[in-house]
């Protein structure tokens, strides 16, 4: 079951912004994130905003593609008629559900309207994440001559009864094959691990890892498994068919993540991500982290534009018919305050191994620094020199460090 | 039936010879209240429509816990051969919590009916209360309820019956409160065995408080029964103790319903009402007098009460520390025994250290504040009073254990009882075995019958407090039954275990034990607390001292993870939001130091929940 939205202001059927988002728009990127919600099947543990064949209640796969170039070219328009600068998207990024499960043409249109209107920056990061067996050779061939850039391979793990608990149906043997395509085709590779499925030893873990980096991949990403309300995993937990994750043996999994990929070249430069270089960081989803500028285009997705949030009706078929009446498919928004946006930004900078600068914080943040470097939880060095920026112990507990930081 | 007596006696104006007072000396289940209910019935003050069961107990919570705590007093007629009477039954508290006020009711009687379950037979608060009445002097009229239960045993209770008092077990009488049946062979007992008061009508008014109510219409209505003279309406009146005067708005007898009188005379009970709105100006005890001709020496046996147990009230949530202020001054307006005063609790936060007469006294209190009042509540672990004499011969009266001298104590006296416990045989050993876990002194043993047993301890009232009463119930599949009494006090080896977190104290968990036992409180409070505390950023130890001696220690790992990993695609707002209640969550904690504790944490270490979620 996907998560509920927000609850907020209602957004205006024409979608329009207040003037305010000019403000600063220079400084600002612009990124365009495309949500597929289509899968072949439901994994137990996903809420995400996704709809297997029999949840579409008549929404079409074969209509999706023609909906969310609408809405591209809405998004257009709404930009420019906010007196917002030309801003060509630097990063592009197909996300879902499963991107790869509509033809690599429909993601080529969709990709080809973005162009079209906004634009494309020259250099600009183009993503799309796949399922390891939802793709081919000539299937990543066909979206590297679209101008896609970068793939995000869904691995998640190279243990079959931890691929088994997480529903995932690919076979792990398939992963050297797709990012050896994907290679061949010019595309960057990031692979996504998921650690602390129920099931999951710490030995578990180190052979995804180590499979993982034997791939080269130019960029990994390792999230701790969260079980979601409402999700088939949580009530197989609550009967006790399957034991909960265990919050200290992802903490020895998260170390042993960084201590590996550490090893083998990779840095951290966000808490759940590592790259070779710097060049391959996500740039993406850095804008999420550093308050860029981003329009979410698709059902449930999530835009930000100077200070105002707001977010897609959820069902592909409430999507389809808002588009088809000629009205913005946003469900809700809201306008950030200046209290929300300081907030925001300790939040999501000090998650970046980059940090964030001691300014941000008010007296009672500021007041809490030497606690957190005595605690372990912030680096003393990078703190003298201005920035707050968590130890991996404090990656573990940044949660605990963002509550220190701000007021109460 | 007709009532027998169809011409009640006019009050006020009724010969003593014609007058009997008698209490009802019961255990709470064995069916006083339904007793007495019919008794009201059958001489006709109650008619069948207005009978409603256990008319004499106002009180939601003592209905319900089938308790009378607060007496009351009604005046029945009655005629036996062709002679009518008054009859006056003054209904008695049944807890040890109460011997006082019990003391005061027996004291208005001259007899006692002696009412026990003929299914289960004598408890041991009904002896207490017994001794008591046979130190008044009181005539006993034994008495078998519930014969018509298929489980009654007559016979042998009877016997039991006839062994405790002396005499037959044939003139034990038999009755059924609720069938009805025996009531009036023994309205007609009492007539025939109980004498008539005796006083000087031409003596100073000499009235004794017996009970005193607060009622929210009327102000104070206070319970008397008159001992020498006679005081009329309209009259000014003084309370002997504190010399203070009242006029008496209105002077009467209950039947059941207040009735107003011309006066009372000798031997009479009856009420008063003042306008005074706090009972602490119509003490139990005390003696009321005629403020124009005024007696000279007031009734014997008058003393203030006092608070035997104390225990930290706190409202569960801060915000309603200003209610439970109302709640106490309100209720202090009907009991006379609460005394409090504010406290502060790093636990806990703001709240009141109170003294009560004992256990159930407490527990009274709490309900009612939680029901007439709405308020959540948490006590803390009750406390008796010690006495410390400090090296440099200070003496400190200790009530709570924040309380107790730091340094060098010579000596720590503690607040002694004896006890009776009556149980099955097959369970004495069980009882010894926890007596004597409980410091408990053997002074006696006696067989009320082939398989009943009264057991007789000292035992350190601090002992009794401290879940004893719960650990004799569970170990005798609650056939034990428990009373208790002052015994004075006596020195102990008793020390002062604190438990700390991180190195600071938590007041409300500091406790004062015996040498003995310090090791076993440290350990039970550091288990739990270990158990109930969230982990923290740090290692949090969790300790058990003496002074500076640490005689327990556990430790909350430091928490290793609490970072949401992923950051739901753009949705930002809800990580935001996420944080904004996280951040709500921790206003809610308490600290301790630096260690951050849920309020239900405290509680639930107070309450001894883990323990009880085990089982």
């Amino acid at each position: 079951m996907p998560s509920a939205l927000p609850i907020a202001d209602p957004a205006p059927d024409d979608g329009l912004l207040p003037a305010s988002v000019v403000a600063g728009a220079e400084e600002r990127r612009l990124g365009v994130y495309l949500h597929v919600p289509f899968c072949r099947v439901r994994c137990g543990y996903c809420d995400f905003n996704t709809y297997t064949g029999d949840e579409l209640r008549g929404a079409k796969r074969t209509d999706f593609a023609g909906q969310a170039i609408a809405e591209v070219h809405l998004a257009d328009r709404v930009l420019a008629s906010a007196g917002l600068p030309r801003r060509p998207a630097s990063t592009v990024f197909f996300g879902g559900g499963t991107p790869t499960m509509l033809p690599v043409s429909d993601l080529a249109a969709m990709l080809a309207a973005v162009r079209d209107t906004v634009g494309i920056a020259a250099g600009a990061e183009v993503t799309t994440e796949a399922n390891p067996d939802s793709v081919d050779a000539a299937d990543l061939a066909a979206l590297a001559g679209a101008g896609f850039t970068r793939v995000s391979f869904g691995m998640q793990s190279a243990v079959p009864h931890v691929l088994a608990t997480l529903d995932r149906t690919h076979d792990p043997a398939r992963i050297p094959l797709v990012v050896r395509w994907a290679r061949e085709a010019g595309l960057q590779v990031s692979l996504d691990l998921i650690y602390g499925t129920p099931g999951e030893s710490l030995a578990d873990w180190r052979t995804s890892l180590e499979a993982a980096i034997a791939e080269r991949p130019d960029h990994v990403s390792a999230y701790a498994l969260i079980v979601e309300d409402g999700t088939a995993l949580a009530r197989r937990i609550r009967s006790g068919a399957l034991p909960a994750p265990d919050d200290d043996l992802q903490a020895e999994q998260y170390d042993l993540a960084d201590e590996l990929l550490e090893a083998a070249g990779y840095r951290w430069y966000e808490v759940s991500n590592w790259a070779t270089s710097a060049d391959h960081r996500s740039r993406h989803n850095l804008a999420y982290w550093t308050g860029e500028d981003w329009w979410g285009i698709g059902p449930g997705a999530h835009s930000h534009v100077g200070g105002v949030r707001w977010w897609n009706v959820k069902h592909p078929a409430a999507y389809g018919s808002r588009i088809a009446a000629g009205l913005s498919p946003a469900a809700g928004r809201e306008v950030l305050d200046e209290e929300s946006r300081a907030l925001e930004r300790v939040l999501l900078e000090s998650r970046l191994a980059d940090g964030m600068p001691v300014s941000r914080l008010g007296s009672s943040g500021r007041g809490e620094v030497a606690g957190l470097i005595a605690d372990g939880l912030i680096d003393g060095r990078a703190a003298l020199a201005g920035r707050v920026v968590l130890t991996r112990p404090g990656r573990l507990l940044a949660d605990a460090v963002v509550r220190r930081l701000t007021p109460a | 039936m007709p009532p027998r007596a169809l011409q009640p006696l006019e009050p006020a104006a009724t010969p003593p010879e014609s007058i009997r007072n008698f209490c009802i000396i019961a255990h709470i289940d064995h069916g006083k209240s339904t007793l007495a209910d019919r008794m009201l019935g059958i001489t006709g003050i109650v008619s069948d429509r207005d009978a409603r069961a256990q008319y004499l107990d106002r009180m939601d919570i003592e209905r319900e816990r089938g308790i009378t705590i607060k007496s009351q007093a009604v005046r029945m007629p009655w005629a036996v051969d062709g002679a009518t009477y008054a009859l006056n039954m003054i209904d008695t508290p049944g807890h040890v919590d109460f011997t006082y006020e019990v003391s005061r009711s027996l004291a208005a009687c001259e007899g006692a009916i002696l009412l026990v379950d003929a299914a289960q037979g004598i408890e041991a608060q009904t002896l207490a209360n017994l001794y008591l009445a046979l130190e008044n002097d009181l005539e006993i009229i034994p008495v078998l309820n519930k014969i018509d239960l298929p489980a009654a045993e007559p016979e042998k209770y009877a016997e039991e019956l006839a062994n405790l008092i002396g005499g037959d077990p044939d003139e034990v009488l038999r009755v059924s409160g609720k069938t009805g049946m025996g009531v009036e062979a023994l309205l007609d007992r009492v007539v025939e065995r109980i004498p008539h008061p005796v006083g000087d009508p031409d003596a100073p008014a000499r009235a004794a408080i017996f009970d005193s109510v607060y009622d929210a219409y009327r102000g104070v209505i206070t319970y008397v029964r008159m001992v020498d003279g006679r005081l009329a309406g309209r009259e000014r009146i003084q309370m002997m103790s504190t010399r203070a005067t009242h006029d008496l708005l209105e002077i009467g007898v209950s039947a059941p319903e207040p009735t107003p009188t011309g006066g009372l005379g000798v031997g009479e009970v009856g009420y008063l009402i003042t306008g005074v709105k706090d009972v602490r100006q119509s003490k139990v005890g005390d003696t009321v007098t005629n403020a124009r001709k005024p007696a000279a020496e007031a009734l014997a046996g008058y003393t203030e009460p006092k608070p035997m147990v104390y225990s930290g009230l706190y409202p569960i949530d801060g915000a309603d520390y200003p209610d439970l202020r109302d709640a106490l001054d309100k209720l202090k307006l009907s009991d006379a025994a609460l005394v409090y005063e504010p406290e502060t609790s790093v636990a806990l936060g703001f709240g009141f250290r109170c003294g009560f007469l004992g256990l159930l006294h407490l527990e009274i209190v709490t309900e009612r504040i939680e029901r007439e009042f709405g308020l959540d509540l948490i006590a803390t672990a009750p406390s008796v009073v010690y006495e410390v004499q400090t090296d440099d011969g200070k003496t400190v009266t200790v009530t709570n254990p924040s309380e107790f001298p730091i340094g060098k104590v010579a000596e720590v006296r503690e607040p002694m009882v004896k006890a009776a416990i009556l149980t099955p045989k097959d369970y004495v050993g069980t009882v010894m075995e926890l007596c004597q876990t409980r410091r408990g002194g053997l002074l006696g043993m006696d067989y009320l019958s082939e398989d009943r047993v009264e057991l007789r301890y000292s035992m350190p009232l601090g002992e009794i407090v401290f879940d004893f009463f719960d650990q004799l119930k569970s170990r005798t599949q609650g056939y034990a039954s428990l009373d208790y009494e002052p015994m004075g006090e006596q020195a102990a080896d008793l020390v002062k275990v604190d438990i700390l977190l991180q190195g600071d104290r938590v007041d409300a968990f500091s406790a004062i034990v015996h040498r003995d036992k310090a090791y076993s409180y440290g350990v039970l409070m550091t288990e739990r607390l270990k158990k109930l505390i969230p982990r923290q950023q740090f290692e949090v130890p969790v300790q058990a001292a003496i002074g500076a001696r640490i005689i327990a220690r556990e430790s909350i790992r430091a928490m290793r993870k609490d970072v949401l990993a992923k950051c739901y695609g753009g949705d930002i707002t809800r990580k935001r939001k996420l944080l904004e209640k996280q951040k709500e969550g921790k206003k809610r904690m308490k600290m301790v130091g630096r260690v951050e504790v849920p309020q239900e944490a405290f509680i639930a270490a107070l309450s001894g929940d883990t323990e009880t979620a085990k089982r």
